[in-house]
């Protein structure tokens, strides 16, 4: 039985229900970028109360941008969380920061360095779930780094190996992840884009996935996002990882890696990028119209959901927005054109016979 | 058996760069290296370039590199400068949480001369300068081909084009040519000719020394035999990543008569002591046969550096230089001129 149905709004307009949502991050607004350069400022008197009032207003505020945008399920964007690394380390005993390092062109993170037995602290994402949970009026996701890219994206100074560092991260997960689901959490999103990097892996990632899924509810959904990288090498293996849906990357290219998805029957939900995440032009509803087609060549409409390629944090607002409105808006033409028999679906859920 | 401190260059950005250059140019994939920058992001990269440099004789080492701070795309910058070459998505850097833009090579690949400037630019504040290279077959598999055809000629096209790069050099004492594709994705039989052939190539356009160096991991057999036909001075060897196998081969197969050896992890951010990698160069010396006398060893960081925050990055390059300038105080080996 799918835990799908519980994110269907009550008024949903068309009978078929492609689920909308985000990756995750969102462009920061430009005034809390402000309020964060006072915040670090020392001889500012801009402080924790202060920092607290503005990530609150706004998570509030790319939360109900996310709800006005139309989609099923939303993020409060990841207002409070610098890095997807950076924010967990710096909350998990064991890790170290020595500055920014490079991921392309001029994007850098704060790449931790783990020197000392990893260990669980303090709370990583129950307030910030509590608080985008009370002011959604639509069901809230929650994306968390996996402990396979929070090792890799880790200098590992402390390990003998990254297996044993992601296995040690893992159970730290798979606590925050039981602490989130005693708040109320339904919809877990597990972001280990580094599988991508290092594809030979997949097994250790399936561990580790195994270790964070044990003793979580089945009406729990969980995904796995993944990207930018050469999913012939990771798939058909993905399908055994203990997940509701994998979260794909695939508009980037133009579904240039389509092929490899239609040649096993793919077996789990898919949630597919339907939009670049990385070029500031909005694309049409026609043309994700087109991208939403080609997911229905790899799953039945009731297993594709529909999301940006990844995070659109780098993006400006006004695109980010444009984009997510027009995801939306393209969704609900698919599923109309589906109600109405006008759409051929080449991956239809096999006939009872 | 001199010992000569260096590394691959592919340095991080100064801190203040990385904001300034950001803010200057930004985060999309249009907004990286183009090679006809505006006069202010092009004084940003000179400052850094000189900045570098200084850092590197500060330390001590005995080669000095440019740095390629200009490197937005990391060795498929030759390329996704050149004219004739468009930029596509990005796409995954090796198995690294690093990106570059798609090269796709839609015209002849003719001079370009991108190369030779930030090295004369270089050249003005160093005598031991040391160019860096992507290697023809490393680039040849990061790019993407939409005009020559066909994967031979392909690569001899890229080969050509390098060649043509290096010969427009100004004097350097060394040439590293990065060939990180060799060990990754290993050519089939006939290619590993074909990819040393296309190595030489390159290193016939120059007089200075020429190290063809690979990283991650150790060469299939086959490929380094194949590798040692090359008109090369040294082989570089990844002792970070797989001492075992590299030793091997050398035991196996022998090498040139001079040697790289990457023995400081440019991807981790525990600091080598002068002390360990001395230790890790003996343990090679003890560990190939006795007959062989290499003229000199390149002690080099086994990837280039950007990987690093900037503190981390700045002590490994005095602990190289440490590590050879304690020999040459504490031994009396030769020193060869």
């Amino acid at each position: 039985m799918s835990n799908r149905d519980q994110f269907r709004p009550e008024d949903h307009p068309n009978d078929h229900f492609l689920l909308t949502t985000v990756v995750g991050s969102y462009p920061k607004p430009k005034w809390l970028d402000r309020a964060k350069d006072r915040y670090e400022d020392d001889e500012s008197d801009f402080g924790d109360d202060e920092w607290q009032e503005a990530t609150d207003d706004a998570a509030r505020l790319i939360t109900k941008e996310h709800e006005r945008a139309g989609l099923d399920v939303v993020v409060d964007g990841e207002m409070r969380r610098n890095e997807m690394v950076e924010f967990f380390a710096d909350r998990i005993d064991g890790y170290e920061f020595n500055g920014p390092v490079k991921v392309w062109g001029h994007n850098y993170f704060d790449k931790p360095s783990v020197v000392d037995d990893v260990e669980y602290d303090e709370s990583w994402l129950v307030d910030e779930y509590e608080f985008t949970a009370d002011v959604a009026d639509r069901p809230v996701k929650v994306p968390i780094t996996g402990p396979y890219t929070l090792a890799s994206w880790s200098f590992n100074e402390a390990y003998d190996d990254d297996e044993s560092l992601t296995y040690d991260l893992a159970d730290l997960v798979n606590e925050e992840i039981e602490k989130l689901v005693d708040a109320g959490a339904r919809y877990i999103q597990i972001d280990e884009p580094a599988l991508a990097t290092t594809p030979d892996d997949h097994a250790i990632v399936g561990e580790a996935l195994e270790r964070i899924a044990a003793d979580i509810p089945h009406d729990v959904r969980i995904g796995l996002h993944v990207c930018y990288g050469d999913y012939s090498r990771i798939y058909p293996e993905l399908l055994d990882y203990p997940v509701d849906e994998l979260d794909l990357e695939l508009a980037n290219d133009d579904y240039e890696q389509l092929d490899v998805f239609t040649e096993h029957t793919f077996t789990k939900d898919l949630a597919l990028g339907v939009v670049d995440a990385h070029v500031a032009d909005v694309e049409s509803v026609e043309q994700i119209e087109a991208n939403i087609r080609k997911g229905l060549e790899v799953v039945p409409p009731e297993q594709l959901t529909v999301s940006p390629d990844c995070g659109v944090k780098l993006l400006p607002r006004d695109v980010a927005y444009g984009k997510m409105e027009n995801l939306v808006e393209a969704a609900r033409n698919v599923e109309a054109d589906l109600d109405a028999g006008d759409l051929d679906v080449p991956a239809a859920a096999p006939a009872n016979d | 058996m001199q010992r000569i401190a260096t590394t691959p260059g592919l340095f991080p950005l100064p801190d203040d760069a990385k904001e300034t250059l950001s803010d200057l140019k930004g985060h999309q994939k249009h907004d990286l290296v183009s090679g006809d920058e505006a006069p202010e992001i092009e004084s940003v990269y000179d400052d850094v370039r000189e900045d570098l440099v200084a850092v590197q004789q500060d330390a001590g080492l005995d080669r000095v590199v440019e740095g390629q701070a200009r490197w937005d795309d990391m060795l498929a910058h030759p390329l996704t400068v050149h004219e004739n070459v468009e930029t596509g998505g990005i796409v995954r850097y090796y198995d690294n949480n690093n990106f570059y833009r798609d090269p796709i090579v839609h015209g002849d690949l003719t001079f370009s001369g991108d190369l030779a400037a930030d090295l004369e630019a270089a050249a003005e504040y160093t005598d031991d300068l040391q160019a860096v290279v992507p290697g023809p077959y490393s680039l040849a598999d990061l790019a993407t081909d939409d005009h020559y055809g066909d994967d031979e000629e392909f690569l001899a096209a890229i080969a050509e084009f390098l060649a043509g790069e290096v010969e427009a050099f100004p004097a350097v004492e060394s040439v590293f040519v990065l060939e990180p594709s060799l060990v990754t994705n290993p050519p089939s039989d006939g290619e590993d000719a074909r990819a040393s052939e296309a190595i030489d190539t390159v290193a016939s356009a120059t007089d200075a020394d020429v190290v063809a160096h690979t990283y991650w991991g150790a060469l299939e057999e086959k490929v380094h035999a194949h590798l040692l036909d090359a008109d090369v001075d040294a082989v570089g060897y990844d002792f970070v990543s797989n001492h075992e196998d590299n030793v091997y081969n050398i035991a196996e197969y022998g090498t040139k008569d001079s040697v790289a050896l990457g023995v400081v992890d440019g991807q981790n951010t525990l600091v080598e002591s002068p002390e360990t990698i001395n230790e890790r160069v003996d343990w090679f010396r003890d560990a190939v046969p006795d007959p062989v006398e290499f003229d000199a060893a390149y002690v080099t960081a086994n990837t280039g550096l950007f990987y690093l925050p900037v503190n981390r990055f700045e002590e490994k390059l005095q602990a190289l230089a440490a590590a050879t300038d304690d020999r040459a105080d504490g031994e009396t080996e030769e020193v060869t001129a």
